[in-house]
């Protein structure tokens, strides 16, 4: 508790359930509020006791690694006691439903809710029925805040700024909720978007969403400044979405020769976690212009952020 | 004579067919290094260069090399029914210069490697050009798709899983939306494989009266319908491997005015023959799809005069005497055809129901056209793949002079008027009638 907070913003909601519906000023006095906590995470001593007293639940209906302990590290730092909850170790798998789920927890009186669940919709079902707030930290192929989030924080600290760059965000468009929060997001703070997949993993009607759609990289990726790959999971690799692992990184994989058609000084992105030889090399992963370990920081950063802004708003702040 | 391929060529006094250009004129056509040069009126002999050999073709036929978008050859896994080498030799002497093979084979043609070694086989053993079809699923077993993008760098013309039917839409419109990327054109089977059930010919009162099991056009159009609406969703590009009957017509004809991206292929025994030729159980008519009614026949015929069927194919699929010599039911299906597919076809000419450039296009300039290969074609500059063909002389299908290495032709000791006089391929003549 060295230095005051420059930064008073709150976030004037009580859930954080997507990108959609957020300003163009929510967003960036997120992301301003966050590059505090890029300063505070690298000093030695990182507690803070904004969020002393309170309690943090992180609900995972879905594994996550980077996601989960993330949002850990981020309550705990800001003092609030954590407790993890995940659908492996717990009554989810006895057959509770969701809802029943909710009323229980609610009844233990938490201050946040961090929820991931595989089912688009579901979180945003949760928070209806719990009287704290709720974080959505992924649900099914709609969205994922506190990524699009992290990935524009990435962005804006190394290239200076979001609006008026070109995104070319590539792969498994139609399963990703990470695609459609930075569609959004990258959209409201006036960036260009491009989606390039193979026409089997694009949404219907994509292009509604203010995107360009591209089906190769090379017209995908012309003057792209920030090159943003997503995950392809395995089961959507073998002749269902796709016929092959080879051939998808054959023609949509991120390669060196592929990532020349993107501007000289573009960023490579990756969500993680990162399928090496399916949707991007490792010389590419590792190479001079991947930011992918900044976006695992930046990660910590942002949900310090998101949920130091929401509790600004509980009762009793 | 077999003449050298590096003398250049002047076919002399033709009559000139070239459907590419709506061109039916009598002139003469200049072959040189290994290309049409020149196919027009009055080049004579004074217009070639030194060493041409001129060849008479006074009142003979001079057209573009068939393109058959459909033949079984058994390489690699079932070289005892057919050879790369025996089946191009069939396809040089019945006016056949590409022959585009089916990837029904042992194993199937359904990865890069395969196709490469189909491609380096042709190349070694037949004398006209050969070009696989992949597999659209894995295995051909209509669940997983095949490698597209890389069957189709490698040379696979087109995408099929030749006489099977996907049944599942699901897996039919992935691959039709996956294969668009690539503007790759998806050829499929149109049978409902549990409509054919255990059905042998077309369902109807013949089939009744040999007691055998019918299959309804019903298991055609049901398939054919299903696959339309999911060329509409997808966009692909998309042909009917082989329409049989007069309702699949106006199936297709409705898809064409939508302004899909859909051709229609159909074999040239569904234009020639009929379920009554069936006869005495005459297993060499039994094909899949089964050859059906008169009326439908005859609509096929006015489909291809009209446009309508873009392609006709042999489907040439040689099978052995063991799985022919059998009760109907329990024959194999299938017959032989790259040989006797333009003399059958001529036989329509013959008889008045089409005309020589209408048949010629099916044969050659739309198949060409639809699998982007440049024959097809007399332009100057064109491949010199191409027929000279005595359009009168009489004469007999003798099996055992078929150059097939199996012999299961249904137009066995049938008469035939026209044969084909001489192929050329590349600039060399690879067939002549002597």
């Amino acid at each position: 508790m060295t230095t005051g907070q420059k930064s008073s913003f709150v976030l004037s909601r009580r859930h954080l359930l997507g990108i959609e519906g957020l300003s163009r000023d929510e967003i960036s006095g997120l992301l301003d509020l966050a590059e505090e906590f890029v300063e505070l995470n690298r000093q030695i001593e990182k507690k803070r006791v904004s969020l002393r007293g309170r309690t943090q639940i992180n609900l995972f209906f879905e594994v996550s690694t980077r996601t989960q302990s993330s949002f850990e590290l981020a309550g705990k730092r800001l003092g609030a006691d954590v407790m993890n909850m995940s659908a492996s170790s717990s009554s989810m798998r006895k057959g509770e439903t969701l809802m029943d789920t909710a009323v229980t927890l609610n009844a233990m009186h938490p201050d946040l809710i961090v929820v991931r669940h595989h089912a688009s919709g579901a979180v945003e079902l949760l928070a209806r029925k719990v009287d704290c707030s709720v974080v959505n930290a992924g649900d099914g192929a709609h969205e994922h805040p506190t990524q699009a989030l992290l990935d524009a924080l990435t962005i804006r600290r190394n290239k200076g700024r979001l609006d008026g760059l070109t995104v070319a965000i590539c792969g498994d468009i139609l399963h990703s909720r990470v695609a459609r929060s930075n569609i959004i997001l990258l959209n409201t703070m006036g960036a260009r978007v491009r989606v390039v997949a193979p026409s089997t993993l694009l949404p219907t009607g994509i292009e509604r969403m203010g995107v360009e759609v591209a089906r190769d990289m090379r017209a995908g990726l012309a003057e792209a400044d920030i090159v943003m790959m997503l995950r392809l999971q395995r089961e959507r690799m073998n002749g269902s979405y796709v016929p092959s692992s080879s051939e998808y990184f054959q023609y949509w994989g991120l390669d060196e020769k592929k990532l020349a058609y993107a501007r000289p000084d573009a960023l490579v992105m990756h969500p993680g976690p990162m399928n090496r030889g399916v949707e991007i090399d490792s010389i590419v992963a590792d190479g001079a212009q991947s930011v992918i370990r900044e976006q695992v920081e930046m990660g910590v950063a942002v949900r310090m952020a998101v949920l130091e802004a929401l509790s600004r708003n509980l009762p009793n702040a | 004579m077999m003449l050298s391929d590096r003398r250049p060529i002047l076919l002399a006094n033709a009559r000139i067919i070239d459907p590419s250009r709506d061109l039916d004129i009598v002139g003469d056509v200049l072959i040189a290094d290994g290309v049409v040069r020149e196919a027009k009126r009055g080049i004579g002999a004074a217009g070639v260069p030194e060493g041409t050999d001129a060849i008479d073709c006074r009142g003979k036929l001079v057209a573009p090399g068939l393109v058959d978008m459909r033949a079984f050859i058994g390489e690699p896994g079932a070289a005892s029914r057919e050879t790369l080498a025996s089946a191009s030799q069939a396809a040089a002497a019945g006016g056949v210069t590409t022959i585009i093979c089916q990837p029904s084979t042992s194993p199937p043609i359904d990865d890069p490697a395969t196709v490469d070694f189909v491609l380096r086989r042709a190349r070694d053993n037949a004398i006209v050009h050969v070009h696989p079809m992949a597999a659209i699923t894995k295995g051909l077993g209509g669940a997983e798709m095949t490698e597209i993008g890389l069957l189709k760098a490698a040379g696979a013309v087109a995408f099929t899983d030749g006489e099977k039917s996907i049944t599942n839409a699901q897996v039919m419109r992935r691959a039709l939306t996956y294969a668009r990327d690539f503007d790759a054109l998806i050829v499929h089977h149109t049978e409902d494989p549990d409509l054919i059930g255990d059905g042998v010919m077309n369902d109807g009162e013949f089939a009744s009266r040999l007691g055998l099991l019918g299959v309804p056009t019903a298991a055609e159009t049901v398939m054919l319908e299903r696959d339309l609406r999911l060329v509409a969703l997808t966009g692909g590009r998309y042909q009917a491997a082989s329409v049989t009957c007069a309702e699949s017509l106006d199936v297709v004809r409705r898809a064409k005015d939508g302004d899909l991206d859909v051709s229609a292929a159909a074999s040239i025994n569904h234009l020639t023959l009929n379920e009554n030729d069936i006869g005495p159980y005459r297993t060499f008519l039994k094909l899949a799809p089964p050859l059906r009614a008169e009326n439908d026949r005859k609509a096929l015929v006015e489909a291809v005069a009209s446009g309508l069927i873009d392609v006709i194919m042999s489907d040439h699929n040689p099978q052995d005497v063991e799985t022919k010599r059998l009760p109907f039911a329990e024959a194999a299906a299938g017959a032989i055809g790259l040989e006797t597919m333009l003399v059958a076809g001529l036989r329509l000419v013959h008889s008045g129901e089409l005309n020589l450039m209408a048949l010629l296009r099916a044969l050659s300039t739309r198949p060409a056209q639809l699998l982007g290969l440049p024959g097809g074609t007399l332009r100057p500059g064109a491949p010199a793949d191409l027929i000279v063909v005595d359009m009168e002389v009489p004469w007999v299908v003798d099996p055992n002079e078929l150059k097939s290495k199996c012999k299961n032709t249904p137009y066995d000791e049938a008469r035939m008027q026209g044969r084909v006089a001489r192929t050329i391929v590349a600039g060399r003549t690879v067939y002549e009638f002597v």
